[in-house]
């Protein structure tokens, strides 16, 4: 459908101009012959497409086989299953419907401990990040050389998986928060680098050029000129970071890293019958997640959208 | 004039003065409230107690293993039987008679040559241990006597440790331990041992030129066969955990993808004109990315057992709910103009939607998917931690075993690997398509 208007758009002009038909299509003289021309060219392009099309579909459909065959149980027999788990622990949890009060404040410890857990590693994360970026930035780094160098530690590090070094670290220093905020800060680092310096390469330079003029060092060039331009664009990316982190940090919990995950896994292990305190844990832990999430979006939309509308208030 | 403007001119120098305070507030404000929240961190963290929480034994076994073997001989005092093996595992044992080339095997003595001049003779009764620049140590292992270790003349270094039923010598070249019952040597040497091929194999030791020309001369089946299954690394095992690790990221991926993409029409304002439906899905959406990849994957183990089936639907779910909000702020961004052009064709609203509107957000369709197959591959390492399936799980288990740590450092360094493979092969990809999608405009 696409291709038959692109088609009259390719028609249009050479018709009245055979010289073009000559320098686009080299030996297609007439109309039919571009038409026919063109016409095998969207067949063919619709011939890769549905080759592509059907080989995604053959590896999703050999995917979840190979996935389902892998599986402990599988998944036509668990469907039926479903929702016994939820039903037991919404169950369990509407039966001692007056106890959950008290559990929230039981957990509450911990949630903010998952909580401080996700902004330390953001803070420290950031800090390292923006320290990172600015040396990854080509027009900004200190040592021009060494761009490539810091932005192949910047990848390293964002490759490196959380759980990777919250295990090796819980080992070295026991359990507790920090093994968990030193490892999601270390990937932190690596992921925010990235997006600070994606944002820093944005930033006009002439700034920098009237600090140079008067002498500034490097540092004072980056803390007067740069981190301005860029805080804004920096805190809301540094926001939706802290927003993941929560979530890493529950996770890492899970693992043996403190927090609301520990409690978590404590709490479903003590199974059937004692679900209510799961219960207030998936709770405290959702209603967690969905007011960071709200809050982080409407901080981040002023941000962004705020300072446009303001300026368009201004102009007009 | 001049009266008109003096009042405009004293409101923009309080506008000025006042955006100045801001300013200062903020740019002094913030690091102090950053460093209050950090000194509150180091004290509710307990960061001072960490040095005393800290093992630094635990952190030297795991740097010293992680790049080095150790192979223990170990002798029973009683009967005289000695006992090879790497790790001293049963996977790592050497075949009663063979020995690595630094022990000497005898009918009445073993001689071990720890390098560096040390020495130490298993005889059949008694153990020497010579040291240079320091002498020889002997003891006569007996159930009744103890260990009856006899040092040089002079103070007990503190490198070695000697009481009536133990000795222990440490060296830079290896350890001793004596006890009444048994006598063991460990020498450590640098590498992965075993990694190609494990001691019962008839490649064991041979170097790469005499592996590739039996391979050309017709053994690669049966060399494959040893590698694949070598008990030590377990490669077969390794490559399925990874295989399924990329799995669980791309079914959840693409997965979530494909669900989102039509639930995305119904929470998009413009597509969807009845409020209620739009609530609702949107809602949903919430749900989905509120509950949690964690919450998701506990839940669905119960149904579908541990595996990567439970990881990749736990990805699927989760990512639905975030896809369904990025692709319906999209769908709301698409320029009505190109789905005018369509209609007035008179082409009927699948038709509309499948060629005036996809082609917009394809590229940020694209974009969005490909990110997260990246993110959605660590993801999945740490939800295989957690299922049971996957790099992960192997991961785990060998951080359990606390002694494994080659193992744990190979594993880490295929995950990083994977990562960033993955990370390049979605730029790769997105460059691709989206490359060509933008041609086709």
């Amino acid at each position: 459908m696409g291709a038959r208007f692109a088609v009259s758009s390719l028609i249009f002009p050479t018709n009245g101009d055979p010289l073009m038909v000559d320098m686009t299509s080299g030996q297609a003289h007439t109309l039919q012959d571009i038409r026919a021309d063109y016409m095998a060219q969207t067949r063919r392009k619709r011939v890769y497409g549905a080759i592509l099309l059907s080989l995604f579909v053959v590896m999703m459909v050999a995917g979840f086989q190979t996935a389902d065959a892998r599986n402990a149980g599988g998944f036509w027999e668990g469907l039926h299953r479903l929702f016994d788990f939820p039903g037991e622990v919404l169950g369990e949890a509407l039966e001692k419907l007056a106890e959950l009060p008290v559990h929230f404040v039981t957990y509450l410890p911990s949630l903010i401990e998952t909580i401080n857990i996700a902004a330390a590693s953001t803070l420290f994360g950031a800090l390292a990040a923006a320290i990172v970026s600015l040396l990854a930035t080509r027009g900004l780094a200190r040592w021009p050389r060494l761009v490539p160098v810091f932005r192949r530690i910047m990848d390293a590090m964002r490759a490196v998986p959380e759980i990777v070094i919250a295990l090796v670290l819980i080992f070295i220093l026991g359990g507790g928060p920090v093994p968990a905020m030193i490892a999601i800060a270390f990937h932190t680092a690596g992921a925010l680098g990235k997006q600070f310096s994606e944002v820093n390469e944005n930033a006009s330079l002439k700034p920098l050029e009237g600090l140079e003029s008067v002498g500034a060092t490097w540092s004072q060039r980056m803390w007067l000129g740069v981190i301005p331009q860029v805080a804004p664009n920096w805190f809301s990316y540094g926001l939706l970071r802290f927003e993941i982190n929560i979530r890493a940090s529950a996770i890492l919990g899970f693992v043996g890293a403190g927090g609301i995950g520990y409690e978590l896994k404590n709490a479903m292990s003590w199974g059937k019958g004692q679900y209510d305190e799961a219960a207030a844990i998936f709770v405290l832990l959702f209603i967690t997640i969905v007011v960071v999430d709200q809050l982080s979006s409407h901080v981040r939309d002023r941000l962004t959208h705020g300072a446009a509308a303001s300026k368009k208030e201004r102009q007009s | 004039m001049t009266t008109a403007t003096f009042p405009m001119i004293e409101t923009l120098k309080g506008n000025a003065t006042g955006l100045f305070l801001r300013k200062r507030l903020i740019s002094f404000g913030l690091p102090v409230l950053v460093l209050a929240y950090l000194t509150y961190i180091f004290f509710t963290f307990d960061i001072s107690g960490l040095a005393q929480r800290a093992d630094a034994e635990n952190a030297r076994t795991l740097v010293a293993d992680s790049y080095s073997y150790k192979t223990h001989v170990a002798r029973d005092n009683r009967s005289g039987e000695i006992e090879i093996a790497i790790e001293g595992e049963r996977k790592g044992e050497y075949v009663d008679g063979t020995s690595p080339d630094w022990v000497t095997l005898g009918d009445t003595e073993t001689l071990i040559d720890l390098g560096d001049g040390h020495l130490v003779t298993y005889g059949t009764e008694t153990i020497r241990f010579e040291i240079p620049d320091y002498g020889t140590i002997t003891a006569t292992p007996n159930r009744r006597a103890g260990v009856q270790a006899v040092l040089p003349q002079g103070e007990v270094p503190e490198w070695i440790n000697v009481s009536k039923n133990r000795l222990t010598v440490t060296t830079d070249a290896g350890r001793l331990s004596v006890t009444r019952n048994q006598t063991q040597v460990f020498k450590y040497n640098f590498g992965w041992e075993l990694f190609f091929f494990t001691l019962d194999s008839p490649y064991h030791g041979l170097g790469i030129g005499e592996v590739i020309s039996r391979v050309v001369s017709g053994e690669a089946e049966a060399i494959f066969h040893d590698f694949w299954t070598n008990k030590m690394w377990r490669h077969q095992d390794v490559a399925w955990a990874l295989a399924e690790t990329i799995l669980m990221a791309f079914l959840g991926t693409m997965g979530a993808g494909i669900v989102a993409l039509p639930l995305a029409f119904l929470a998009a304002r413009n597509f969807a004109p009845l409020l209620a439906v739009r609530f609702a899905v949107r809602r949903l959406f919430d749900f989905f990315r509120g509950v949690d990849a964690l919450i998701w994957t506990i839940v669905l183990a119960r149904a579908f057992g541990p595996g990567p089936l439970t990881g990749a639907l736990a990805l699927l779910i989760t990512d639905t709910g975030t896809f369904g909000k990025l692709f319906s702020e999209a769908l709301e961004n698409v320029d009505n103009k190109q789905i005018e052009g369509i209609q007035s064709t008179g082409a009927k609203p699948v038709q509309r939607y499948r060629f005036g509107v996809i082609p917009q957000i394809t590229p940020v369709l694209l974009s969005q998917i490909l990110y997260y197959l990246e993110s959605n591959t660590r993801s999945a390492t740490i939800i295989g931690a957690i299922t049971g399936g996957g790099i992960g799980l192997l991961l785990t288990q060998a951080m359990i075993t606390q002694k494994d740590w080659e193992e744990v450092s190979y594993y880490i360094v295929l995950i990083i690997l994977m990562v960033m493979l993955m990370d390049w092969f979605s730029g790769w990809l997105r460059g691709k398509l989206i490359g060509s999608a933008e041609d086709k405009h």
